[in-house]
C-alpha cells in the first residue's frame, strides 16, 4: 500500500493508543493459548504467570496430542479437512451456478425462488437441525459422514453475495459477445464469466469453508460415534471428560490447549494468504 | 435493491440493441431455451434448497402439529404444543434471555466494530494492518475454542484474572457464576465477532470516494464531523446488513453456552437458551414433537424481531427492500 509511506501525523496518537488497546484484547486469548501450549499439566496449575512461559513442553505436548487414545485427534482433524473440503466447496460451487443463473438470465419464476431465497437467510438454520435430524434418521442417514456434508451445502447467503457480484462485474455484452462467436452456454460461463468472479467465488468458499470448520451444532446432533467426530465436537467431549474428573483430568487440559492451538492454525493461514481476496469480497454484500 | 439492480441493465441491453438483430420468433425461441439454462444452473441449489430448507421446515411444522404418548400413540394435537410452548417457563425464560442477551450485545459488537473501521479508515502504516488482521482473527476461530480459551481464562484454577486479583488480595469475580455467566457469555461474542463486522464496515468505508471528505474540509468540518456526518452515513446500508444477522446469531446462540456448561459448575441449565432447551427436548428427552414445536416458535420469534426490524429502519439499499 503506498499509503504506509505517508508519515503519520501527530493527532493520530489518541487513535493509535486505542488501536493498541484493541490489538492487546483481541491477542490475549490467543496468547495464552500460545503459552499454555507450551506448559505441562504441573506448569499450567501451578497459579503463577498464567501469560507468561514456565519451562518448555510443546513438543512433548504435540506428541501426546497426536497419540491420545490412539491418535483419536489426527482423526477427528482429518474429518474437519473433509468435511469443510466437501461442505465447503460443494456448496461454492452450488452457490456459483446458481448465483450466474440468477444474474444472468431471465426466467419464469426467477424474481419469486430468488425473494425466498432471500427470504430463507431470515430462517434461523439451528431450527433446521432437528427436523432434518429426525428426516436423516428416517433416511438411515444419521451417524454417517453424509448427515454433516449434505446440510453444508445450503447456502443461501452465497447465492445472494453471487449473484450481487455476478450482475454487478460481469457485463451482458461480454456474454452475448462470446455466444455469437459460437460458444456454448457452459464454455461461455467457464471461460468468460467465471474469471471475472473470481473475488467473490473466493470469498464464498473462505465464507462457506470458516462455517463447516466451525460447525458444532449440526455435527453435535447428527453424529454419535466418536471417529466421526470434527474437531470442535471431539474437543468438546474431551473437556466433557477433563472437567467430570477433576483429579486425573489434568493430563487432558494440557490436550485440550494444545489441541485447541493446531485446530486454529489451519484457519488462520488461509485467511492471511488469502487476505486480498476477501477484504474486498467481504464488502459485496453489503454495497449499495 | 439486488432484483432491480440486475434486471435494470438486461434491459437497457436490450433497448440500446447491442444484440444483432434477430427475427421476433427466433428470438422468443431463443430466450425460450436461455431461461431452461437459467434453470440449469440454479438446478443444483434448488435440489438442496428443497431437501435441507423446505422440507425439514414443512416437516418441522407437521411434526409440531403432533404429540405421541407412550400409551396414546401419536395424536394430532393443533396448535398444543404451540400454547404450551409460549406458556413454558423453560422457553420464556430462555427465550427473555436471549432477547436480553442481543439487546445488550449488539450495540456493543458494533460500536466496538465502527469505532474500530472508523480508526483504521483514519490511521495508516503497520500498526494498523497488524490492528485490522489482529481484530479480525477471532472469526477464523472455531466458536466452541473461542468460548473454550476464555473460559479457561476465568477459571479460578490456572486464569489470569484470579492470578492477577490474587496480587492485590481481592477475591476476582468468577465470570462463569450464576449472576456472572451473562457477562462472561457477553465478553466472548463481543470478542469473537466484532473483528467480522468490522472488515464489512470498514471494506464500504474504503469504497466510498474521498472527494467528499475534500469537499467537507473545505467547507471546515473537521475529522470527527467528517466520520459522523458522512462515513457512518454513507455505511448505513452495510451497516443495517450486519445488524440482521448479528440478530439472527444472536438469539439462535447455543454453541458457547454449551461449551462452557462443563466447566460453568451449573450455571448453564438445560434450558439456558431456546435452542439448548430444543436440544435436550430432543436428544435427552426424545420429545422430538414438542422440541420442533420450540424450534418452530424460536424461528418464528426471529423472524418477527427481523421483521420488526426493518420496518423500522427501513432504508433504502437495505438487502431485502
Amino acid at each position: 500500500m503506498s499509503i504506509a509511506t505517508q508519515r503519520p501525523r501527530p493527532r493520530h496518537v489518541g487513535a493509535k493508543l486505542l488501536l493498541l488497546a484493541m490489538v492487546c484484547y483481541f491477542l490475549i486469548p490467543v496468547w495464552w493459548l500460545i503459552v499454555a501450549s507450551t506448559k505441562n499439566a504441573q506448569g499450567l496449575f501451578s497459579g503463577s504467570g498464567a501469560l507468561w512461559f514456565n519451562g518448555f513442553h510443546l513438543f512433548a505436548n504435540l506428541k501426546d496430542l497426536f497419540t491420545y487414545n490412539n491418535g483419536e485427534y489426527l482423526r477427528w482433524l482429518g474429518n474437519s479437512v473433509l468435511y469443510a473440503a466437501t461442505g465447503g466447496v460443494g456448496s461454492t460451487i452450488i452457490s456459483v451456478l446458481a448465483g450466474y443463473g440468477f444474474a444472468k438470465f431471465r426466467f419464469r419464476g426467477r424474481n419469486l425462488i430468488f425473494a425466498m431465497v432471500l427470504g430463507s437467510v431470515m430462517v434461523p438454520l439451528t431450527a433446521l437441525v432437528i427436523p432434518t435430524f429426525v428426516l436423516m434418521s428416517n433416511a438411515g442417514l444419521t451417524d454417517t459422514v453424509w448427515a454433516v456434508i449434505l446440510p453444508s451445502l445450503l447456502s443461501p447467503f452465497g447465492v445472494y453475495l453471487m449473484r450481487v457480484y455476478t450482475a454487478a462485474s460481469v457485463p451482458d455484452e461480454l456474454l452475448d459477445a462470446a455466444r455469437i462467436d459460437g460458444a456454448g452456454e457452459l464454455r461461455t460461463f467457464l471461460r468468460v464469466a467465471l474469471p471475472l468472479m473470481r473475488p467473490a467465488v473466493v470469498t464464498v468458499l473462505l465464507l462457506s469453508v470458516v462455517a463447516t470448520w466451525n460447525n458444532y451444532f449440526l455435527p453435535l446432533t447428527m453424529l454419535s460415534s466418536s471417529k466421526l467426530y470434527p474437531l470442535t465436537v471431539g474437543i468438546g467431549l474431551w473437556e466433557q471428560l477433563a472437567s467430570s474428573n477433576n483429579g486425573g483430568g489434568h493430563s487432558v487440559w494440557s490436550l485440550i490447549i494444545v489441541g485447541s492451538l493446531v485446530s486454529i492454525i489451519p484457519l488462520v493461514i488461509a485467511f492471511l494468504t488469502l487476505q486480498k481476496y476477501w477484504q474486498g469480497g467481504l464488502a459485496v454484500g453489503s454495497l449499495k | 435493491m439486488a432484483i432491480s439492480e440486475s434486471t435494470a441493465p438486461a434491459a437497457h441491453a436490450d433497448t440500446t440493441g447491442v444484440r444483432p438483430p434477430v427475427l421476433p420468433a427466433r428470438s422468443g425461441r431463443r430466450s425460450g431455451r436461455r431461461g431452461a439454462v437459467g434453470w440449469l444452473f440454479i438446478f443444483p441449489f434448488l435440489v438442496v434448497f428443497l431437501a435441507f430448507l423446505v422440507a425439514p421446515l414443512a416437516y418441522a411444522g407437521y411434526l409440531s402439529l403432533y404429540t405421541k404418548g407412550l400409551a396414546t400413540g401419536t395424536t394430532f394435537a393443533g396448535i398444543d404444543n404451540y400454547t404450551r410452548a409460549f406458556t413454558d417457563p423453560s422457553f420464556l425464560k430462555g427465550l427473555w434471555l436471549v432477547v436480553r442477551f442481543s439487546l445488550v450485545v449488539i450495540p456493543l459488537q458494533m460500536g466496538v466494530a465502527l469505532v474500530a473501521a472508523l480508526v483504521l479508515d483514519e490511521v495508516t502504516g503497520r500498526l494498523a494492518r497488524f490492528a485490522r488482521l489482529t481484530i479480525f482473527l477471532p472469526y477464523a476461530i472455531p466458536a466452541v475454542l473461542g468460548a473454550l480459551m476464555w473460559g479457561f481464562l476465568y477459571s479460578p484454577s490456572f486464569g489470569p484474572i484470579e492470578q492477577i486479583s490474587s496480587l492485590f488480595n481481592v477475591q476476582a469475580p468468577f465470570l462463569l457464576s450464576q449472576g456472572n455467566i451473562f457477562y462472561g457469555l457477553l465478553n466472548v461474542v463481543t470478542w469473537q465477532w466484532s473483528g467480522y463486522y468490522m472488515v464489512i464496515i470498514y471494506a464500504a468505508l474504503k469504497s466510498i470516494d474521498t472527494s467528499i471528505y475534500e469537499a467537507a474540509r473545505i467547507d471546515g468540518a473537521g475529522s470527527r464531523q467528517v466520520a459522523l456526518r458522512i462515513k457512518v452515513p454513507m455505511v448505513s446500508s452495510a451497516f443495517a446488513l450486519i445488524l440482521v444477522f448479528a440478530l439472527i446469531g444472536t438469539l439462535q446462540f447455543f454453541s458457547e453456552p454449551q461449551i462452557l456448561g462443563p466447566i460453568a459448575n451449573g450455571s448453564v441449565t438445560p434450558d439456558f437458551t431456546p435452542n439448548i432447551y430444543a436440544f435436550n427436548l430432543a436428544f435427552t428427552y426424545a420429545q422430538f414433537n414438542y422440541a420442533s414445536a420450540i424450534s418452530f416458535s424460536l424461528g418464528f420469534v426471529v423472524f418477527v424481531a427481523v421483521a420488526v426490524f426493518m420496518v423500522v429502519t427501513r432504508k433504502k439499499g437495505s438487502i431485502f427492500t
